[in-house]
């Protein structure tokens, strides 16, 4: 089973891919990403694609307002992973 | 040394890709060069043997001057001559921390690496961006790429590198500045209604793989590129006082970098290529503009430009036209508002479009009729 620190991991690498110069660190968890690491679209659609690759999770773009801040992408990552979820 | 834009004046040879003796074609890369840009792959237009590599890696040089020579098939290789700089050196003994500082951490970013080290990079979890390369071609090598494994990364470091981007932003001062000084810039704009393309590009989304997912950035790309065929007098250059239009559209693609620089290659030939195409062919760019490096005739031959600022949260763009391009189409953020349309009132997303022109190659009707087929197209976005 993949526990949230392999979320919370997987996706710390999908986004250290993109913005390579960032301080996770000083990364505010209930703030959009989008502006605290300076991504734009394209960076956004490579995070969804390592998160497919590491994760083989399939986001639809209906939910990629679920995964504006860093603990609403646990979340959702989370649910989506969890035993039992059907996709 | 080619010139790869109106700006630049010298570039540093970094490596040959090719070796005396061996046959090359049109379109072949030959050589990297460092220019204020980045680091760039130079193609060559020509046909034949290589006979001479005249300049040495590591050697700055000016535009204009000879690289290397060429010979016809068949012909005799001519006799050696002296070469401007001592042959490569040995290689010297590995540094024992092969670890950028974060000063340079920008400039390493364009690193060139071996196939078999860049596996090995993945699977031991090394950020190739951070690694200075051992040999004397800058090419990350497998040992390298061992050797770093064992030692921690610095932390996190911002994107400095204040050389290149000083570089870069003198770049564009000086192509900025002849524009304003040369160019006679119009502008026009209008709102489109870009509901239509936005749900039908949704609902192709949804039947692709996550792989071939298609942003509507190329949906605005691929729409710009059919519609100038329309209104050829903004496709072209303005060189010698006198507008050339161009047969293809090598559509030039305003990209931001990480740490504040901007670059604008072009997607080569883009009204021939589908909306999948278009799409690769903008990731592809995206990802060599900010890791890798660009080719020669993607920076050099943009025939037009099309930036896109609304993922920065604006509106409108008024743009400044890169010379000796004679228009810029600008897009602002998609916005959803109240619409009247009909005798009716409705919530659509919306886009401001704008288009800043060369009043030497074109008047203001003609703009106008662009703009007006450009929200035509989006009305009927399956025909993209």
């Amino acid at each position: 089973m993949t526990t949230r620190d392999d979320i919370r991991k997987a996706l710390l690498d999908a986004l250290g891919s993109v913005a390579p110069e960032a301080d996770f660190d000083a990364l505010r968890p209930e703030r959009p990403l989008r502006a605290q690491l300076d991504i734009d679209s394209f960076d956004f659609l490579n995070v969804i694609l390592r998160l497919h690759e590491k994760l083989g999770v399939d986001i639809p773009e209906a939910d990629y307002s679920k995964l504006a801040t860093l603990t609403g992408a646990l979340d959702y990552l989370a649910a989506r992973l969890a035993p039992g979820h059907i996709t | 040394m080619p010139s790869l834009g109106a700006d630049m004046d010298a570039g540093t040879l970094v490596e040959w890709q090719v070796q005396p003796g061996q046959r090359v074609k049109r379109g072949d890369v030959v050589a990297v060069v460092e220019t204020q840009k980045g680091a760039v792959e130079v193609e060559i237009w020509d046909e034949g043997v290589v006979d001479q590599l005249v300049v040495q890696p590591g050697t700055k040089v000016p535009v204009g001057e000879v690289l290397a020579t060429l010979r016809a098939e068949g012909e005799a290789p001519s006799a050696a001559a002296p070469q401007r700089v001592p042959a490569q050196p040995v290689v010297p003994p590995a540094p024992p921390v092969p670890i950028a500082p974060p000063a340079m951490v920008a400039q390493a970013a364009r690193y060139k690496v071996s196939p078999v080290a860049r596996r090995r990079a993945e699977e031991l979890g090394v950020d190739l961006s951070r690694l200075i390369p051992s040999g004397p071609e800058g090419v990350i090598s497998l040992a390298d790429v061992e050797r770093a494994a064992h030692v921690k990364p610095p932390p996190a470091a911002k994107p400095a590198g204040p050389d290149k981007l000083a570089a870069m932003r003198q770049a564009i001062a000086s192509a900025m500045a002849k524009s304003k000084r040369e160019i006679p810039h119009y502008y026009l704009g209008t709102t489109i209604d870009v509901s239509r393309a936005l749900d039908w590009l949704e609902r192709e989304n949804l039947k692709r793989p996550v792989t071939e997912r298609v942003l509507f950035a190329a949906v605005l790309l691929k729409a710009v590129a059919v519609t100038l065929k329309e209104v050829p007098e903004l496709n072209g250059f303005w060189l010698d006082g006198a507008f050339k239009p161009s047969a293809a559209v090598h559509l030039g693609v305003g990209i931001g970098l990480r740490g504040g620089g901007l670059i604008a290659p072009a997607i080569r030939d883009a009204e021939q290529k589908n909306l999948p195409a278009t799409m690769q062919a903008l990731s592809d760019l995206v990802t060599r503009a900010r890791g890798g490096a660009l080719r020669s005739s993607e920076l050099s031959d943009a025939t037009v430009t099309v930036t896109n600022l609304g993922e920065q949260g604006v509106e409108t763009v008024y743009g400044v036209i890169y010379p000796p391009q004679v228009a810029l189409i600008g897009f602002g953020k998609v916005v959803e508002r109240p619409w009247a349309e009909n005798g009716g009132l409705y919530v659509r997303h919306l886009i401001h479009a704008t288009l800043c022109a060369d009043h030497r190659a074109s008047v203001g009707h003609r703009g106008a009729l662009f703009l007006a087929a450009l929200d035509g197209l989006l009305q009927e976005p399956q025909k993209l």
